[in-house]
């Protein structure tokens, strides 16, 4: 039973994982940039939450609410006063860029909320007991995973159907070509972070209601992780992060479980290197080849 | 234009090619069979036989889109071949990478100029000259006698290929702010520096004023010349092309349509309806 | 006329050698003045190795970043490799090496080796990944570093070293000494890191990577970053020259982490984090990329700046950090914004047209 345990475990933290991932394979995939403050957007919606349902007493839906809306904010105002002026530079501009301001929100979070850690209340509380009690589920790991399976469909049908997704995948091949056809790529980015920050707002909260521990450096592991996670399923690809958000999380519990517990974090960055050197461009990526 | 370069007799080899009658007593320096790539399914260059004698000057032509730079980059290994041999001087590179090919003697230059452009002119044929100015890491970090000696020895051989096409006192300027033609030349006069036995040039008068073509044109000849090398090139500029190519090979839809001597390029008929499209029924 | 204009050429990559030399050469001397004056600060004087370490960091990670090219995150990693071996054969060899510098010397040299050793095995499967691949590769590889010393525990008896993964497995003689314990990292270390080595590790650290630069190799290594398949084209071996300045990188790294090490009583692995890594990189980056006098200069600066007794009054100390972050966002946004750098245009065009001059290679 604890193996079914585990795996459960395991696929709940891969949801979350799956569901930061998007994010950063959304944002890589039309941008072509790593957006390392994507981690520390999940913190802030994290926070919001907790205030909004612990100070202000707010119904958790509404709690989640409005930390989404305060995140598409916060990710579309990062967008537009930090990456869009570097367009045209080179990458690894932008990435300093997105470290400061990681660094930013990181700080601006110690200033406002204290260093000191918080203890999240859970959205959910409870679960179910199957076999006697040898099996627990919480309602939250049920939450978690449902969310993940929802989102992911709503975003594959939205971004393989809709106008805006089509904008978006003209967007990730070729920009210039996407403006010459009528698509404004500026907006097309801007409502990429909108979407990225809005799911990281969810991750966080069910994140904090999983492991119940809030401080201003809360996101910035899981953002690194849920990272490599979307390079596991092959940056870019959509169900590439899911499955890579999966398998990242599963292999982390499992680590803990039956090889070590400090050395679990290590075990998950040493399949990725596997990972990648098997397959360079992910599980589920696409090679590019270069072009002479 | 009217300059008249001499042409060889071609002659055939074993494998149904040809080379110039000159280099028949030698073994052709490159020998293509069967050679072919598919991308996705797609077939870009397939059952390609090429012979190149060692001092030949060889065209390769064919519309837009028609595997002429597939070709070069298969002949360079930057795409492994998906099928069919590569001779060089009797050696497969079936297993080489480009850097070894390059070893074994081919040099190439590139259809979008790709010179090093943030370095210096000197620097980048010096670049070229990498393994023929060999010395070892530590000999550079601690600066014993052998960097000296080789840095002096790789400084003057850059200056004498670059004074080929007398730009000997460009040396010290950046190469990304030369101009186009020069930028062409430079990127020939690195490829040189490689010592190849053979020099592939892709669209070498491309963006070029007639003047200028026909200067580089004597310069391929004598290239060809003084380094006694085989030179091929890929061209749409048929005045060059047909002025110092000995043996012409057209491709159309990555498959050879013709090969042979620039008048009998210029009368096949497969050639013409490649160009300009099928005559209409009357 | 073109002998003289050789001459000229050589001058120029040599003065600018020379200038860097200098400049670290004065200010060495500067602070040995000011330090027998008794002006400097405690919190300064204590800086003083750790500027070093992190000249020293800033000018090898530059040599992967601006020189090769590609983006490496875990930098910090074999720093943490040496700052570690360093401490095992400076606490191992106490007894045996009596002299504090000749000791130093071997922890370094062993530092050196093993940040080598480390960048062999991750650079040779993981050179053939390109661009942010490379950058997550070498974030993994640091993370793992970190972890794994974590749970290390590293002691020493009459038998010599005991390695063990659980503080229960490491049985040492009752003379025995624990090094390493594991998540509380490497305790009781004899402090004996001096200025003067930090001073020479700069220097040497500036002869190697300068000359390597100036050289055939250098070449080789600066023709993959501007254009990889045309250096493949030229018959440069990309392995090779992309090792080769990986490794290098590497053993600096490698040996400023055991200088650093030796620099304080105790040390936990958790120092050497990605948060050590980027902060390394923005030095690198803020100094200019391929730009070794920018290195130094921006290390030097931005790790002397927290100790400054202006940015320790209360007022500013709890914005330091959020400064920080919105000075790198401003920086970066001014350097890359066609439009800002158009607005300081006038003023810097004369700068940057000499810059331009002196082309990617290294200063």
């Amino acid at each position: 039973m604890s193996f079914l345990n585990n795996v459960i475990t395991g696929i709940s933290l891969g949801s979350i994982y799956a569901i930061i991932a998007l994010g950063y394979t959304m944002v890589y995939g039309i941008a072509k940039m790593l957006n390392f403050a994507h981690g520390d957007v999940i913190m802030v919606g994290a926070y919001v939450c907790f205030f909004a349902t612990g100070s202000f007493g707010l119904h958790p839906v509404a709690g989640v609410l409005l930390a989404m809306v305060v995140c598409t904010i916060l990710g579309m105002v990062i967008e537009g006063l930090a990456y869009k002026p570097l367009r045209q530079a080179p990458s690894l501009a932008v990435l300093i860029t997105a470290i400061g301001v990681s660094w930013f929100l990181q700080n601006s979070a110690q200033l406002l909320w204290g260093a000191a850690p918080k203890v999240f209340t859970p959205v959910v509380s409870g679960g179910l007991s199957i076999f006697g009690g040898q099996l627990n589920i919480s309602y939250v790991t049920i939450l978690t995973v449902a969310s993940c399976l929802v989102i992911m469909a709503v975003l594959s049908a939205f971004i393989g159907k809709g106008k805006m997704g089509k904008a978006m995948r003209a967007c990730s091949e070729d920009k210039g070509a996407a403006q010459l056809m009528g698509i404004n790529v500026n907006s097309t980015i801007s409502m990429t972070f909108a979407i990225g920050s809005a799911l990281a707002a969810i991750a966080g909260v069910l994140m904090c209601s999983a492991y119940p521990t809030l401080m201003p450096t809360t996101g910035s592991l899981p953002g690194i992780k849920a990272f490599t996670a979307a390079v596991f399923g092959g940056i870019g690809s959509v169900p590439g992060a899911f499955v890579g958000g999966l398998l990242l999380g599963i292999i982390e519990i499992f680590a803990k479980a039956y090889i070590s517990t400090d050395l679990s974090d290590a075990i998950v960055f040493l399949a990725l290197i596997i990972v990648l050197l098997v397959k360079p461009s992910g599980l589920l990526g696409k090679y590019v080849p270069e072009k002479v | 234009m009217s300059k008249q370069y001499p042409k060889p007799k071609l002659v055939p080899v074993p494998s149904t090619n040809i080379i110039p009658e000159r280099d028949v007593d030698k073994s052709p320096i490159l020998e293509c069979r069967h050679l072919g790539i598919d991308f996705g399914g797609l077939s870009a260059v397939s059952d390609f036989n090429m012979a190149i004698g060692r001092t030949e000057i060889a065209g390769l032509i064919g519309p837009n889109g028609a595997g002429k730079t597939t070709v070069f980059n298969l002949l360079t290994k930057v795409y492994q071949p998906t099928r069919g041999t590569i001779m060089l001087d009797g050696r497969d590179t079936h297993s080489m990478t480009t850097a070894q090919v390059n070893r074994a003697g081919i040099a190439r230059t590139f259809q979008n100029i790709r010179l090093f452009s943030k370095l210096s002119v000197e620097d980048n044929v010096k670049i070229g000259l990498h393994n023929q100015a060999a010395y070892p890491m530590w000999s550079g970090i601690l600066r014993l006698p052998s960097y000296w000696h080789k840095e002096k020895v790789a400084h003057e051989m850059a200056l004498e290929l670059l004074s080929i096409f007398d730009m000997q006192d460009l040396a010290d300027h950046q190469a990304g702010s030369l101009p186009y033609g020069a930028q062409r030349r430079l990127e020939i006069v690195r490829a040189l520096a490689t010592a190849p036995s053979l020099l592939l040039l892709d669209e070498p008068a491309a963006g070029m004023n007639p003047s200028e073509t026909a200067e580089l044109m004597d310069n391929i000849v004598k290239i060809r010349d003084t380094f006694q090398i085989a030179i091929m090139l890929i061209e749409h500029d048929m005045n060059l092309v047909m002025g110092i190519c000995e043996g012409i090979c057209v491709l159309n839809f990555g498959k050879i349509i013709a090969k042979g001597t620039p008048a009998e390029i210029q009368a096949n008929p497969a050639v013409i309806e490649a160009y300009l499209g099928k005559k209409k029924e009357a | 006329m073109t002998a003289m204009k050789q001459a000229r050429r050589l001058r120029k990559a040599t003065v600018n050698s020379f200038i860097n030399y200098a400049i670290v050469i004065v200010a060495f001397i500067i602070l040995q003045i000011l330090l027998g004056q008794d002006m400097i600060s405690n919190s300064i004087q204590s800086m003083l190795v750790p500027v070093c370490c992190y000249i020293v960091m800033a000018v090898s990670l530059n040599l992967t970043v601006g020189i090769l090219g590609e983006l490496s995150l875990g930098h910090a990693g074999f720093m943490s490799l040496g700052a570690f071996s360093g401490i095992i054969v400076s606490t191992a060899l106490k007894d045996v090496v009596e002299a504090e510098p000749l000791r130093l010397l071997l922890a370094m040299l062993v530092g050196a080796v093993m940040g080598g050793i480390g960048g062999v095995i991750v650079g040779l499967p993981v050179l053939r990944l390109r661009g942010d691949y490379l950058a997550i590769v070498t974030l993994a590889f640091g993370e793992i570093i970190k972890n794994v010393i974590m749970v290390l525990y590293v002691g020493i008896d009459g038998d010599g070293l005991h390695m063990a993964t659980k503080e229960a497995n490491l049985t040492l003689a009752e003379d025995g000494i624990a090094i390493i314990k594991g998540p509380m990292g490497a305790v009781g270390v004899t402090k004996i890191a001096s200025f003067t080595a930090g001073f020479i590790l700069i220097l040497v650290t500036l002869f190697v990577v300068q000359n390597l630069v100036d050289s055939r190799a250098g070449r080789a290594i600066l023709s993959l970053r501007d254009n990889r398949i045309a250096a493949e084209s030229c018959g440069i071996n990309v392995t090779k020259y992309k090792l080769m300045a990986f490794v290098v990188s590497a053993v600096l790294a490698g040996a400023a982490g055991a200088l650093y090490g030796l620099n304080y009583s105790s040390t936990v692995a958790s120092k050497f984090d990605f948060n050590t890594s980027i902060l390394v990189l923005v030095y690198v980056v803020l100094g200019g990329l391929g730009s070794i006098r920018g290195s130094i200069i921006a290390a030097a600066i931005l790790t002397m700046l927290p100790e400054m007794s202006f940015m320790r009054s209360s007022s500013l100390k709890d914005y330091r950090m959020l400064l920080y972050a919105v000075i790198l966002i401003l920086v970066m946004l001014a350097s890359n914004n066609p439009v800002l750098r158009n607005a300081f245009g006038s003023v810097s065009k004369k700068f940057k047209s000499s810059k331009k001059q002196e082309g990617g290679a290294a200063q």
